[in-house]
């Protein structure tokens, strides 16, 4: 046998709303495609590298994280998974993280007050914390030189930050990953942004994590090998039965990309 | 029944170790005290995070002697990431910790070449068995586990590299088998079906390689 590698990581995306998974566009316009906890073990059986869910109506609704479900996917379970939205204070990442999860998802909170960043990361260690953004596309060079602006509230905010700025911020206050979301390419199944992705990953010294436009398995190829992200996050490809976990594995081993093949 | 005892040194969350026996079966009990660690059959020693603040923790409890004690004992021990770590002599990180030294070697920091080799390095990465110790049993050599670290340990003796990976330039020991002590840099308890294959066989080996 000849070197190891880290391989690239495959973290299907559940949005999860009262315990049932959706899929929308643009957050806009969600279907339910069946319970979190039964399509989280399928994934898990089937080989994904880690899941991630998304409580997308908790922020929204003021409402705290449904600690429960975090509880059954940690028995269900036995890989990392992250955990994001409805989590406002250092008391709440504590209660997921004790709950099973592996890390914690900030996105608009982190953006309203950074120092979240920083506490979660002393508390817990860098590697709980995953920043999670969604940067839009901002013709405007002067403000955004990345060429993208950060968005919050599930894309319904701008808020003047530049994509890569932020980024870089982040990383500074003590955040262990990043997952760039694609608002443009959020839904579309057109493929990730790569340029962004890209960018964002020569900067920083942290993983970065490709989200939001995934399509067909040459989509992660190429958020792997153009992009540069150690993971991508994939959502409508699979929860429509389109694709399976060995199938996108299989055609990413097939074009060379290291990924994990033992489960 | 025989009982393990995974030992709570305030080094990290343990939920996801406690939730992996469970779904086995295995009783195993979160536990710092001393005597429930001594009366176990056998011990795991977790952990995430540094080294400096584990060691302080493992001094304000009073747990030093104890872990010398299991190992001394031969009771099957099962180290994990930082538990892995301090386990050696000497770690590089907060400037210089000496640490348990149950096993001759350091902890060293990834330094890599290529900025795209990230710091600590998270994800799936393989191991090439050196030799197939106990816990092994049924595990495919070059099978993947994932870790989660940014130092990576480096043992003296050769013959106490059970498994080797390679990351960031570096082929760094993933598993170090001596005696009744065996310990992985990976998480068994988030890598999946194999993972969990490594705490079933742990909690049938008796101890002996």
């Amino acid at each position: 046998m000849g070197r190891t590698m880290l391989t690239k990581r495959i973290i299907p995306c559940l949005d999860v709303r009262d315990k049932k998974v959706t899929k929308g566009v643009k957050f806009q316009n969600n279907v339910v495609l069946g319970d979190a906890v039964a399509l989280a073990s399928r994934y898990y059986e089937e080989g994904c590298d880690e899941l991630v869910f998304y409580d997308i109506t908790a922020s929204a609704e003021r409402r705290p994280i449904d600690i429960e479900m975090v509880r059954e996917v940690a028995r269900a379970i036995h890989i990392p998974f992250a955990v994001g939205g409805g989590i406002s204070n250092l008391e709440d990442m504590s209660r997921v993280l004790l709950a099973g999860a592996e890390k914690i998802s900030v996105n608009s909170l982190a953006v309203l007050d950074p120092r979240i960043i920083a506490e979660g990361s002393r508390a817990f260690g860098a590697q709980c914390i995953v920043l999670g953004m969604d940067p839009v596309r901002a013709e405007d060079p002067v403000r955004f030189p990345s060429g993208y602006e950060i968005t919050i509230r599930g894309f319904r905010e701008r808020t003047g930050l530049d994509a890569l700025e932020w980024a870089k911020r982040a990383e500074g206050l003590g955040a262990g990953e990043i997952v760039v979301n694609s608002v443009d390419a959020d839904g579309t199944r057109g493929g990730y942004e790569i340029r962004l992705t890209r960018l964002i990953a020569e900067n920083v010294r942290i993983p970065v994590v490709a989200s939001g436009g995934a399509g067909n398995p040459a989509h992660l190829a190429a958020a792997f090998r153009e992009g540069k992200a150690d993971a991508a996050i994939i959502a409508g490809m699979i929860h429509t039965g389109e694709y399976t976990i060995p199938a996108i594995k299989e055609e990413l081993a097939a074009a060379g990309i290291p990924i994990r093949r033992t489960w | 029944m025989p009982v393990i005892a995974i030992v709570d040194y305030k080094a990290g969350n343990l939920t996801s170790v406690r939730l992996a026996f469970e779904a086995l079966g295995i009783p195993a009990r979160v536990t710092d005290q001393s005597a429930e660690i001594l009366a176990a059959d056998r011990v795991v020693f977790p952990g995430v995070g540094a080294a400096g603040s584990a060691m302080r923790n493992l001094k304000a409890l009073t747990l030093e002697d104890t872990l010398r004690e299991v190992v001394r004992r031969g009771t099957p021990f099962l180290g994990i990431c930082l538990g892995t770590q301090i386990i050696l002599g000497h770690s590089e990180e907060d400037g210089g910790v000496e640490t348990l030294g149950l096993v001759k070697g350091n902890v060293r920091l990834f330094r890599p070449g290529s900025p795209l080799d990230k710091v600590p390095q998270i994800g799936w990465n393989a191991v090439r068995l050196r030799r197939l110790h106990p816990v092994f049993e049924g595990i495919e050599d070059g099978s993947e586990f994932y870790f989660v670290h940014s130092y990576y340990p480096s043992p003296d003796m050769d013959a106490d590299v059970a498994g080797v990976t390679d990351y960031a330039g570096v082929e760094f020991a993933s598993v170090i088998g001596h005696g009744n002590l065996v310990a992985t840099q990976f998480h068994p308890e988030k890598s999946g079906r194999i993972g969990l294959r490594i705490f079933q066989n742990f909690s049938q080996w008796d101890g002996r390689c």
